[in-house]
């Protein structure tokens, strides 16, 4: 069952930055970007399996660091005319708590 | 608030790319709505005579299927041709009766072929060709009759003439000129090019003009009349003698018309809210009928459409290709030569090759190519560059292989050969991909520039090596349709029409000190941009603006913002400062503890004389660096658009050739160096005799010693693209290799587009500027070493950095839950 679980505060994610949360379901990378929304996406690229969470974000997306794909934080797919996609997970923000919803 | 209402009148090339180009800018700006008069969605005209020919299907043509108007929300009417537009009231009204009111009108209403007014040219089987209409009457015509006559042999009429013929008919082409397709061709190339269409089987009659056509007993035409009486049989008449704007709307509507429509820059006409583009437009007194300029024009009027006010149209300089399958012809610009030009040509009748340059003032004005049209790409960028060809005056004719003929073949993968190559041939030796993958995708996903053959298939995507022979590629599968981009007008990416140079210019020019303060200035169409365009920002502020502007570790690449080497497994590779490649026992016992300690799985001596760590973990990173730092070692920056390292070799130290002491003065140049970022990696080596075992004619500043002092060469390149170094200049002490080396790579930090190389850099201005300004100009060469000393002064190093700051350190530790 997943439930939702305190990461870290908001301001230790940098804007436009990540960080990577290791879990049992493996590492997953939260995001945050300019407009402090955040977003959580497993960290590794549908493509060949790059840390998403070393890429520059940008808008509501990531390009992978590996081969520039680039993936939609919100949903986890690839952007076109690339195909793929990396398991998101329920992030959310909690009076300046960052919260994940994992196992 | 509701949305402003945009009618488009013409469905063709022109005016869908524009639609693109627009939703691309202000996807909710408008109501879209669009008439076309044909029955089909927007398809590649261009491609209709290989439809005519057979070889591709009506299907394979479609650029816009009906499923992307819907997709976009765009109200799509077919088969209604607009008959009025009421200004008065702002609508447009059809042939149907339907009616649309419009806040912006867009007139893309294209051309029509041009009827010779003689007696029958309203007869049955008398046809212009323009549309799928006109290709498919052609089709059933070869399949019923046997005689066509083509009048006309331009590029469209040739292309006619070969489809019919393919078709089975038995093919004449009356033509009112001396040769045909005179408007593109000299008379040489133009006999040559009739002599194989002749062999193919179609029959010319040069100098004709057209009487009357005759009418035959079945009601349709039967025969051609030429002035001087001979009659030709015809059961059908392609009318293939040039093409009339579509101007007659616009002129009923009381807008300035003259051929065309007539528009200013932004693509408006005399009443501001009507834009004109394409075809029926008349742009500084040209109407275009090809598609490439249709295409920049397109970028424009979407721009001003999305009332983004930047952006003009300035003309275009247009070039030819005939597709007919078996046939290379080649043509741009003043092919005919006139006062104050030069030819160069290549004649060989047998050989059937042709090739005529036209020169003015050592630049490239014209060129026309017969038999072997494979540098026509080449050659048009040297023409629309105005590059001075003075150089390479010698070799020009024989191609761009022949100029770059010391490189040889690796990293070019015979650049010239793309319409030769096997569709099974790997042309993007990083990603896998074959030419035919690549030609498939540019016809069926209707693909247009370079940018997007990257996007589709990921060719000359990653090193970019194969750039040149894709594009050659999309040259030869799209003929005149195809523009090169050049490097320097270029948007910087997607989210901006800004070239790199302008950025940098703004930068300077406001001294604007941010990321965000560059994308608010000038009006990036992305919130926070891309990874492409911030890293180029960010490079252009730190080194516009050094000590001033904000370093901003997330708009650098991953490599950069961690200060190590991402390997595809994820982890890192550390690799500490060696200067000049020279180690010591305490430096070497320092690695091999922390290789230890850290159960480092790889350890590998490196190319550039120092000693990789490979299969770090990103966590582990700053404890390593906490470790070597306590033994002095600083980072070697091997993973950075910076100064990599400078190779030496033994030099007059120990070597018993030696002339210089090439370690030292490596040691020297690296420590001077420490810390400078540029627009791409940069390596150095010195030599201490000119037996160069430092390889420094491959380095992007190389050192060679000898007896009475250096030899400094320049923009040598070992990988991507193997380029010899340039003699620069020869110096006598090391102060002065320090000052000239500073020099260059300043010139190079400041004027370098971002991931350019010095090589490519010095290609782009030409080595004789370089030299002007670092060898003829001692006070601008002083001012340009102290502006390099005085941006890398006080560098830290960045693994101390993270070791000491907790703030820093903290974005390499890894949360739990």
């Amino acid at each position: 069952m997943s439930t939702w679980k305190t990461v870290c505060a908001l301001v230790d994610i940098p804007v436009l930055g990540s960080r990577v949360v290791r879990s049992a379901e493996g590492d997953i990378a939260v995001f945050r970007n300019a407009e402090d929304e955040v977003f959580a996406v497993h960290d590794k690229c549908p493509h060949k399996g790059g840390p998403l969470s070393q890429g520059i974000v940008h808008g509501k997306s990531v390009t992978c660091p590996l081969h520039s794909w680039k993936i939609g934080l919100d949903t986890g797919e690839a952007q076109a005319p690339d195909v793929g996609c990396a398991k998101r997970y329920d992030c959310k923000v909690e009076s300046g708590v960052v919260m994940l919803k994992v196992a | 608030m509701e949305k402003l209402r945009l009618v488009m009148i013409g469905n063709g090339m022109a005016g869908c790319r524009t639609l693109e180009e627009l939703l691309k800018h202000a996807p909710d700006l408008y109501d879209i709505t669009v008439f076309g008069a044909e029955p089909h969605p927007n398809y590649n005209r261009i491609m209709l005579s290989p439809v005519l020919a057979g070889e591709m299907g009506v299907r394979d043509i479609i650029l816009n299927p009906l499923e992307w108007y819907a997709e976009h929300n765009i109200s799509l009417h077919l088969g209604k041709k607009i008959e009025k537009i009421d200004r008065i009231n702002r609508r447009v009204i059809a042939s149907d009766g339907t009616a649309a009111k419009y806040d912006r009108l867009l007139l893309a209403t294209g051309s029509s072929p041009f009827i010779l007014p003689v007696p029958g040219n309203d007869l049955p089987g008398v046809i212009g060709y323009r549309d799928i209409a006109d290709t498919d009457m052609m089709i059933e015509a070869a399949r019923l009759h046997k005689h066509a006559v083509v009048i006309g042999a331009g590029l469209l009429g040739l292309e006619a003439a070969n489809g019919l013929l393919l078709r089975g008919m038995d093919v004449t082409v009356v033509h009112i000129a001396g040769w045909i397709m005179e408007r593109q061709l000299d008379q040489a190339s133009a006999d040559m090019l009739m002599a194989s269409l002749e062999q193919k089987g179609i029959r010319f009659k040069l100098n004709a003009q057209t009487a009357e056509l005759v009418q035959g007993e079945s009601g349709r035409v039967c025969a051609l009349r030429l002035k001087d009486g001979e009659t030709l049989p015809a059961d059908i008449v392609v009318m293939a003698a040039g093409i009339r704007p579509n101007a007659e709307l616009a002129r009923d509507a009381g807008i300035h018309t003259n051929r065309g429509v007539v528009v200013n820059d932004t693509m408006q006409t005399y009443d501001p809210r009507v834009y004109a583009i394409g075809e029926c437009a008349e742009h500084r007194g040209v109407a275009y009928g090809l598609v490439a300029p249709l295409f920049e024009q397109a970028k424009v009027c979407a721009n001003h459409l999305a009332m983004n006010g930047i952006g003009r149209y300035s003309g275009s300089v247009t070039s030819t290709k005939l597709k007919v399958t078996g046939i290379d012809v080649f043509s741009a610009g003043e092919f005919m030569g006139g006062d104050g030009t030069e030819e160069i040509v290549l004649h060989d009748p047998s050989g059937g090759v042709y090739k005529k340059l036209v020169l003015k003032e050592n630049k490239l004005v014209g060129a026309v190519m017969y038999g072997d049209t494979a540098d026509g790409g080449w050659y048009f960028q040297l023409l629309k560059d105005r590059q001075n060809v003075a150089e390479m005056r010698d070799s020009l004719m024989f191609g761009e292989m022949a100029h770059a003929s010391r490189i040889g073949d690796a990293g070019h993968q015979g650049n010239n050969k793309a319409a030769l190559m096997a569709d099974s041939a790997e042309v993007c030796g990083c990603n896998g991909v074959c030419k035919g993958t690549i030609v498939k995708a540019i016809k069926e996903q209707g693909l247009f520039t370079l940018d997007e053959v990257k996007k589709h298939t990921k060719a000359a995507s990653s090193c970019g090596s194969c750039t040149g022979l894709v594009e050659q590629i999309l040259a030869s599968t799209l003929g005149g349709a195809y523009q090169h981009a050049n490097p320097s007008d270029k948007a910087v990416c997607g989210c901006t029409d800004h070239p790199h140079g302008e950025v940098r210019k703004a930068i300077r020019e406001q001294h604007l000190l941010s990321v965000s303060a560059v994308m608010e200035a000038m009006n990036w169409k992305t919130p926070n941009g891309c990874a492409t365009c911030r890293p180029a920002i960010n490079y252009y502020l730190i080194s516009t603006w050094p000590h001033e502007a904000v370093d901003d570790p997330q708009s650098r690449y991953i490599n950069e913002r961690h200060h190590a080497n991402i390997q595809k497994d994820g982890t890192y590779s550390v690799v500490p400062r060696m200067l000049g490649g020279i180690t010591t026992p305490d430096e070497l016992r320092a690695i091999a503890d922390v290789a230890d300690k850290y159960q480092v799985p790889t350890v590998k001596v490196t190319g550039g004389q120092r000693i990789d760590l490979l299969g770090v973990k990103k966590e582990d990173l700053p404890k390593m660096w906490e470790d070597l730092s306590r033994a002095g070692m600083v980072s070697g920056h091997a993973y950075g658009k910076s100064i990599r390292t400078v190779k030496t070799c033994v030099g007059a130290e120990h070597c018993r050739f030696g002339t210089q002491k090439s370690m030292s003065m490596g040691v020297k140049l690296e420590t001077m160096l420490f810390g400078m970022y540029a627009p791409h990696k940069v390596k150095l080596a010195v030599s201490g005799c000119p037996r160069n075992c430092a390889e420094a004619g491959i380095k992007d500043v190389g050192v060679i010693g000898v007896d009475s002092g250096y030899e400094i060469y320049v923009a040598g390149n070992g990988g991507i693209k193997t380029e010899v170094a340039e003699f620069l200049v020869k110096v006598s002490t090391d102060e002065e290799v320090m000052e000239y080396s500073a020099a260059f790579l300043q010139l190079y930090r400041e004027e370098g587009l971002y991931l350019e190389r010095t090589c490519h850099y010095v290609a782009r201005v030409g080595l004789d500027y370089v030299k002007k300004i670092i060898l003829d100009d001692a006070e601008r060469r002083k001012e340009l070493y102290e502006r390099m000393l005085y941006s890398l002064q006080g560098f830290e190093d960045p693994w101390l950095q993270a070791v000491k700051d907790p703030e820093i350190r903290k974005r390499y530790e890894i949360l739990s839950v």
